[in-house]
């Protein structure tokens, strides 16, 4: 008896041991991923920033998940219905949806997330994203229970979602990581502990494994992902680089094998070193100068057009951005979902000197005389803020405008905009955070005094939106916002100049990875070859 | 002795207090705020966070809030990395720092003293010239332009040593040097000339005078007497040195405590900033005390009493 109790022993000793080797030869896949900084926090409720959404697209599942294209596929949701009026989602939840613990992904799941995230105490700065649902405002705001909320759990794998107005943007909406869902019993547990490794339960194709400041962030291929057979990397150390250069070093060391973004600086050379290691695609975002309308000498529109006519849009692209940015004549991008028609300044493709002519003639009928109009360009600190407002300032200058540049420090500039500064031309930039224009355009409803820098107020363009809000019919909703937008081009409260790029450093041995206009790239999505 | 060092602790209460006040209402002084950011939060979830972290009471209670904390040794949450408290980030990053700047240190004061001991010795000889040539170029290249050069020629050219990243005794050796090359070049500089002026002073030619050979003049009396201004360089420096550099850690992408001092103050992280001043001010204290009483030992003349 004891013989074989220690046999068995020796057995069980000899297994265990091997296992982890036997698991270690074939090696891991390991993938080094360069991020722009490290998140504020992993509480998906708490962050607002593109790096950690970065990070919890890959820990999270939402009920719809973008493609490696940005398309947006059915992710835990394995099919939904829509009402005829467009108020009622309802969403199937697969079966074989698992955490990282193995317990299911259930509908409740997502209800704890959504009021959670709702709640004025978890002071999410996201929490926004979902106010289309039923009451989700007024929870936020206090003003009624959690248990209100237009999210219900009908079974375990179905939920119901009703929202306060057909909001054609909502499946994009729920690709955001504030729709994403939460492990209620960890959560519970742990409090605001549960974003450490090891308290961590999450959906995704990967779960925490380590987060060392300034370091990395570890995670590792969740076994229980329902397509977790056809997720090829293991290990993803997503890496912070807040220098790009450095990231830029360690890529061509071979260190890593991507880097979120690069240094503008070395443009030319990574052009010449890199090839089409270097990926350079349309994004999401707009660069405009807010103007403060309701000072009298920038009160007349016809003054604002004849700045912004001014303005050489494809030289500061090129020569100051170095093409990291596209010159911009909208402040919707172009390529935006649920937008078929886009509207730019009508003198988007005429040249520059014609365009100068025009500005004067502008100025003269608005009675301002040559060299009479002296406006402060005001910018946050940054290399090519500074010299986008140098260049800008110049051009003014071509058609009788003197301009000063005066530079603030970033915390306390947008404060500054946002409280009503007392400033001429700021500069601002607005990456969407869903492909919709109404996330563009909202920027100047009057009421969106957060946004609304220069303080326009139409009761035209926000007659529009409003009506845009409750339009269903999406081909109907897209010509609304069309005029809205066309109605602010002629008004020009904030002068449109740039649109954003995504860049990035992709290496030969990643594949898989698909530019798009969100710039969003799961690991799911990718795979290493040697 | 013991009593100089004790009443030198308690002087350093009073310090403290008054150093972390002024921090306190200084950062406060910076417009914005910790979550403020390119875009604005609605007001109402601003409201909400404000409450989250006690910004919604007069500044003073904040203060007194503060100071209560600190006393129990809490440094409190980071604003910017909201899963980690200032004394989580600091006990990760408190160690990372203080290994690459106490090599740093030590090879600073070997290979300084040594090279500084022996441009003395053959002063206006070419060894001569070639230390205090070198030395002036270690002390005018900035590590920001020694770091990259560094990272490009090992770690991308040649392929010898990581271009960046933290783990293994590989990824600390460029940082190191980075770290070490202008501190040898200062201490080399003082040591040379505290050596030259050493060789001339009168308790060495007293040495020389009872016969004692070169190696026991130069390397006990002189060299003794030469290392007093080296000291009292080094004790501030290790005082900085130890509590991280910014460039070499953000260049290297190492995670040390230098960045979390101009991350916090640029993300208006509060008690990040705080816990760094605190931080620092300590290693100041304490190597000030540190020179201090190598002083007494190095120079017989010197008494506490």
């Amino acid at each position: 008896m004891m013989k074989s109790l220690l046999s068995a022993t020796c057995l069980a000793t000899v297994l265990l041991t091997a296992a982890p080797m036997l698991a270690t030869a074939q090696a891991e896949v390991v993938y080094n991923r360069g991020n722009d900084t490290d998140p504020t926090t992993l509480d998906h409720h708490k962050t607002s920033t593109i790096p950690e959404a970065n990070l919890m697209r890959d820990l999270y599942e939402g009920l719809v998940v973008p493609n490696a294209k940005a398309e947006v596929v059915p992710g835990v949701a394995e099919s939904w219905e829509i009402s005829q009026d467009g108020l009622t989602y309802t969403f199937k939840l697969r079966n074989d949806a698992k955490w990282s613990n193995g317990d299911p992904v259930t509908a409740g799941d997502f209800v704890f997330a959504y009021q959670r995230i709702q709640d004025p105490k978890t002071a999410a700065p996201y929490a926004n994203m979902l106010y289309p649902i039923v009451n989700a405002e007024a929870i936020n705001k206090g003003e009624k229970q959690a248990a209100d909320l237009g999210a219900k759990a009908i079974d375990d794998h179905t939920l119901e979602i009703k929202l306060n107005a057909p909001t054609p943007y909502f499946l994009q909406l729920l690709t955001h990581q504030a729709s994403f869902p939460l492990h209620q019993k960890s959560v519970e547990q742990f409090g605001d502990q549960y974003t450490r490794p090891g308290n961590m339960v999450s959906n995704g194709a990967y779960m925490l494994e380590a987060f060392t400041p300034n370091d990395k962030i570890v995670m590792r291929k969740n076994p229980n992902f329902h397509d977790a057979a056809n997720v090829k990397i293991d290990v993803v150390n997503y890496i912070p680089f807040e220098e790009r250069a450095t990231c830029l070093r360690r890529f061509e060391a071979g260190e890593v094998l991507s880097c979120s973004d690069i240094d503008n600086a070395q443009m030319d050379y990574m052009k010449e070193k890199l090839g089409d290691q270097l990926h350079i695609a349309p994004y999401l975002g707009s660069y405009y100068l807010p103007v403060k309308v309701k000072k009298e000498k920038l009160a007349d529109p016809r003054v604002r057009q004849a700045l912004s006519m001014a303005i050489d849009r494809d030289f500061l692209a090129k020569e100051i951005w170095r093409e990291s940015m596209l010159p911009g004549y909208s402040i919707v991008p172009p390529g935006i979902d649920n937008y078929p028609d886009p509207v730019f300044l009508p003198y988007k493709d005429k040249d520059i000197l014609d365009r100068e002519d025009e500005a004067k003639k502008l100025l003269e009928e608005a009675g301002v005389k040559e060299g009479s109009l002296t406006v402060e360009l005001r910018h946050n600190t940054g290399e090519n803020h500074k010299n986008t407002m140098t260049a800008v300032a110049d051009m003014l200058k071509n058609i009788g405008v003197n301009a000063t540049i005066v530079e603030m420090e970033g915390t306390g500039y947008f404060d500054y905009m946002k409280n009503d500064g007392d400033f001429d031309l700021t500069r601002a930039g607005w990456i969407g955070d869903y492909s919709d224009p109404q996330n563009f355009l909202f920027l100047f409803e009057s009421a969106n005094l957060g946004f609304n820098y220069p303080r326009w107020s139409n009761a035209d363009y926000d007659k529009l939106m409003a009506e845009a809000a409750t339009t269903t019919d999406l081909a109907a909703r897209s010509k609304i916002l069309r005029q809205a937008e066309e109605l602010f081009l002629k008004e020009v409260p904030a002068i449109p100049i740039l649109y954003y790029s995504s860049t990035a450093l992709v290496s030969p041995k990643l594949k898989g990875w698909e530019d798009n206009i969100m710039n969003q790239h799961a690991t799911r999505w990718l795979s290493v070859e040697n | 002795m013991f009593t100089y060092v004790l009443r030198r602790l308690l002087g350093a209460v009073p310090t403290m207090f008054v150093i972390v006040t002024i921090a306190f209402f200084m950062i406060r002084l910076a417009p914005g705020g910790p979550f403020d950011l390119e875009r604005p939060l609605d007001p109402l979830i601003m409201q909400n966070l404000e409450r989250a972290y006690n910004f919604d009471k007069p500044l003073w209670q904040q203060y007194f809030i503060y100071l209560g904390n600190l006393a129990q040794g809490d440094l409190g949450p980071s604003f910017t990395r909201r899963d980690f408290s200032v004394v989580d980030l600091f006990r990760v990053g408190l160690p990372v720092s203080i290994q690459i700047g106490s090599l740093s240190m030590l090879i600073a004061l070997i290979v300084g003293t040594v090279l500084g001991a022996l441009a003395a010795l053959r002063q206006n000889s070419w060894v001569d010239y070639m230390v205090v040539g070198t030395a002036t170029f270690g002390i005018t290249i900035p590590t920001f332009v020694i770091a990259p050069l560094l990272s490009l020629l090992f770690g991308v050219l040649m392929g010898w040593l990581p271009a960046g990243g933290w783990g293994t005794w590989k990824h600390m050796i460029l940082p190191v040097v980075t770290l070490s090359l202008p501190q040898i070049a200062v201490v080399a500089r003082l040591t040379r000339g505290a050596t030259i002026e050493a060789l001339r002073s009168n308790h060495v030619r007293t040495a020389r005078a009872y016969g004692l050979p070169t190696r026991v003049v130069v390397g006990v009396h002189a060299l003794r007497a030469a290392m007093l201004p080296v000291v009292s360089y080094l004790g501030p420096a290790a005082a900085s040195l130890l509590t991280g550099s910014v460039v070499v850690e953000t260049i290297f992408g190492i995670p040390g405590i230098g960045r979390y001092f101009v991350q916090g103050a640029l993300g208006r992280d509060y008690t990040l900033v705080m816990g760094t001043v605190v931080v620092i001010a300590l290693f100041v204290i304490v190597f000030n005390l540190i020179v201090d009483i190598l002083y007494a030992w190095l120079d017989p003349r010197v008494r506490y009493d």
